[in-house]
């Protein structure tokens, strides 16, 4: 990945493709206690750390998806994480005892959707986005049918760890951050991770190079339901309780975290530090232009400038590294 | 040849970073003649087309093309104006569109109603021409052509002519995807497209090719133009002491070297073989292709009649060895060598050393992780090895020449654990030098007990087989030890299903 090698530590930097998404979060923070004059800074940051952490758990899944090549997305992400949650909260009824079977059935629930979808795509050979949008409302009606919107409290233990602080940061946030450590290591040093990002750039030439191609497949996509769930569990901890409209948001964060973080949307070329990147600067740009005071058309139109202008500076700078 | 030169290249200059691509090249093509142009992997032929196609710029140097001055701001809508087309190494259609389709992408005059109709009638009137009995429809999706239909249909598309009139026509390993028939189609169309009038520039590693169809030949070493003469003034020999090889190119030195060191594994022995499948197109009729191990088994007949579909067949089966999948069965783990390299072979976002890791990774493993240090030293041994062109193995594989990509798909499979190596036609633009070095190669890891199966379009490969067996439509129709190899049985057994 390193074409060119330049001499400096400084311009081999400039290269890496998570730095816009970083750079942007530092410009959106010191824009903003600019403007307050420096207050609340702290707080401003841990927020951002508290609701990041719910956007880097699921797009570390979306990432691997992504990553296996064009077409590759997986919908139905908001859906597992509300099943999950509800399903989860439901079996724990609040006793901390249960809290290993809470998060094993939050998982289990992972684990069906994500064989579930994936067997959409091979075995009737539908393509990804409709698979696992059409799964997605299976998945959540059967979240409805479950709990019929009744909000069950989680567990004590689990609220406390979601809202712990250790040091001023989120207890959850610093877990979230050695698991996006681990991640990076699957991604770059492990046959798997090379499996994924071969697959994405070319699968006829990935199966001729001995990857098994389905094989690779199924783990993603599975892998993407299990974090889904995973996030799910805690969200549904950290908010008091499992909401049927919870992972609402986070079906276009997932993909728009993915992209700002300097993952290719064609696949074959994925990062994990930028997920992290990209996710504290959608809280904070969000938490700037709140600061700013503007209306809520405004808001919406100038996320979505930014969004774009991050995008294209550093697919620019992408791209000079790559040719 | 007497008019003045179509076309007169002065000086030319090229770097790609470091690398000095073309050192003060000065070359000129007369109207009516076919030039050839030869010279190993990474000398700088294709840099050159490309500049004089208007993909790339010169970094210095004059250019003149039909008597105007196109030294500065040449791009390829003004090269296309000017009458240049070009056939590249790497084909250029859509593989999404058919192949009219395809042919309206070249020609903007092909508008209006019934484009389609037209383009159409364009394209099949060529193909006739140039490739009788080709056997393609120009509504074919173009990607579920096989590559050398491929590679017909893109020749074919730079001799059309609607409005600009074809004056040069560059072709760069045109008859490397093409059996000995069709090839020989291409070279005698050349010749008459020459004679009324047209120019053509040749690049081919298979030098009796460019012997027989060049008026003159152009040797390029290291960027350079070497040698410049009349055809007439070579012969194979001098061709490849002006290229600079140092690898001995008598095949028949090379094929008795082979046949002196005899297959480990001896068919007359009995035991069982490595490799056996029947061909799944042929019904229970025609012949069981089997391979011992230490054996080259070649793989022959004309492009398209089964070789690479049982390439696919006996990779599948040796995912799971020793059983029988289908009615094919393989003993043993197996690494495929892609022809077409840009659809099978190269991953394109990566360095030399990933795409060449990546049959390994399992070798290179420490806990479950892969070590960096270990990856590169495997890449490192391989580019010295079978000779990779590049400073770095970091670099990416994009930066290497067409030939030097290929190379780096052989170093792995060879690096692999693999116990058979399938090869589809590895030596498309691969160089006469580093031909000879790969095929040293393929007998030294015969001897060592891998068995390799060999698809090749080129009769000069087959004597480096232990056994021959001729595909004609999907069934195996002869089996050719080599003693009985010839260029006559292999043709014979091609165009009669009966034979042999």
């Amino acid at each position: 990945m390193t074409g060119s090698r330049p001499a400096s530590a400084l311009g081999r930097l400039a290269l890496q493709p998570w730095l816009w998404a970083w750079l942007g979060a530092l410009a959106v923070w010191l824009a903003t206690i600019a403007f307050t004059r420096g207050q609340g800074a702290g707080e401003v940051l841990t927020a951002a750390f508290t609701f990041g952490t719910f956007f880097v758990i699921v797009a570390i899944g979306q990432m691997f998806v992504v990553t296996l090549g064009p077409g590759n997305v997986d919908l139905s992400i908001p859906a597992t994480m509300t099943l999950a949650g509800t399903v989860a909260m439901k079996l724990m009824d609040g006793d901390n005892g249960m809290l290993a079977v809470g998060l094993l059935a939050a998982l289990g629930c992972g684990l069906a959707v994500g064989v579930f979808n994936y067997g959409l795509i091979r075995l009737l050979a539908i393509p990804p986005i409709i698979a696992t949008l059409s799964s997605s409302f299976l998945v959540q009606s059967t979240a409805i049918w479950t709990n019929r919107g009744l909000r069950i409290k989680p567990p004590s233990a689990l609220a406390d760890f979601a809202t712990a602080k250790l040091g001023g940061l989120p207890a959850l946030a610093l877990c979230v951050i050695a698991l996006a450590g681990v991640m990076h290591i699957v991604l770059t040093r492990t046959p798997y991770g090379r499996a994924v990002i071969a697959v994405g750039q070319n699968p006829r030439a990935a199966r001729f190079a001995g990857v098994d191609v389905d094989r690779t497949r199924f783990v993603t996509y599975v892998q993407a339901a299990l974090f889904a769930a995973l996030c799910g569990f805690c969200l549904a901890g950290f908010s008091g309780g499992a909401a049927l409209n919870m992972g609402e948001e986070y079906l276009l964060s997932s993909i728009a975290v993915v992209v700002i973080g300097g993952t290719s949307v064609a696949g074959g070329f994925a990062n994990v530090p930028g997920l992290w990147g990209a996710a504290l600067f959608l809280f904070l740009l969000v938490t700037m232009l709140n600061t700013f005071g503007l209306g809520a058309g405004i808001r919406l139109i100038l996320t979505g400038l930014i969004i774009i202008a991050v995008i294209v500076i550093a697919g620019s700078s992408s791209r000079k590294r790559e040719g | 040849m007497t008019a003045a030169p179509l076309v007169r290249l002065a000086g030319v200059d090229k770097r790609f970073g470091a690398v000095r691509a073309l050192a003060g090249v000065d070359l000129s093509v007369d109207t009516g003649a076919c030039l050839g142009l030869v010279g190993h992997n990474g000398a700088g032929k294709s840099t050159l087309m490309a500049i004089l196609a208007g993909v790339l710029a010169a970094d210095h140097g004059e250019m003149h093309v039909a008597g105007q001055d196109v030294t500065h701001g040449h791009a390829v809508t003004q090269a296309h104006r000017l009458g240049l087309r070009c056939v590249f190494q790497e084909l250029s259609l859509c593989p999404n569109l058919t192949v009219a389709e395809n042919t309206r992408v070249l020609h903007r005059a092909l508008d209006g109603w019934g484009w389609r109709r037209r383009a159409a009638a364009l394209i099949r009137d060529r193909l006739d021409t140039i490739f009788p009995g080709h056997g393609i429809d120009p509504d074919d999706v173009t990607g579920d052509l096989s590559i050398g239909r491929r590679q017909m249909v893109e020749i074919a598309r730079a001799f059309t002519v609607t409005d600009t009139p074809v004056r040069l026509v560059i072709l760069d390993e045109p008859t490397s995807s093409l059996d000995a028939v069709v090839a020989g189609h291409l070279l005698a169309f050349v010749r008459r497209f020459v004679a009324d009038g047209g120019s053509v520039i040749l690049i081919s590693h298979l030098l009796g090719e460019v012997l027989d169809t060049a008026d003159r030949i152009v040797v390029m070493r290291d960027g350079r133009v070497v040698a410049d003469r009349l055809a007439t003034a070579f012969d194979r020999g001098r061709l490849v002491e002006a290229m600079g090889s140092v690898a001995d190119d008598d095949v028949d030195g090379a094929a008795a070297a082979a046949a002196a060191t005899p297959a480990t594994g001896d068919r007359s022995m009995g035991g069982t073989p490595v490799v056996r499948a029947h061909p799944a197109g042929a019904g229970i009729g025609g012949l069981t292709l089997e391979a011992w191990q230490g054996e080259i088994v070649g793989l022959a007949g004309l492009g398209g009649h089964g070789q690479t579909a049982m390439l696919v067949r006996l990779f599948e089966a040796a995912r799971h060895p020793g059983v029988v999948n289908a009615g094919a069965m393989v003993r043993l783990p197996a690494a495929f060598v892609a022809g077409d390299r840009q659809s099978d072979g190269v991953f394109p976002l990566w360095s030399i050393a990933r795409n060449i890791s990546i049959r390994s990774l399992s070798q290179l493993l420490w806990r479950g992780l892969i070590v960096r240090r270990a990856e590169t030293e495997l890449a490192e041994t391989w580019r010295t090895r079978i000779g990779i062109r590049t400073p770095s193995v970091d670099h990416p594989i994009l930066s290497l020449s067409g030939g030097n990509q290929q190379k780096a798909l052989f170093a792995r499979a060879l690096a692999s654990d693999a116990g058979v190596l399938l090869m589809d036609d590895p030596m498309r633009g691969v160089d006469v030098g580093t031909k000879q070095e790969v095929y040293g190669m393929l007998r030294a890891e015969a001897a060592k007990g891998r068995t390799i199966i060999w698809y090749t379009t080129e009769m000069d490969e087959l004597k480096h087989c232990d056994h021959v067996y001729v595909f004609r439509a999907g069934a195996i129709v002869a089996d050719l030890t080599r003693a009985a190899m010839t260029e006559d049985a292999v043709l014979h057994a091609s165009f009669e299903a009966r034979a042999a």
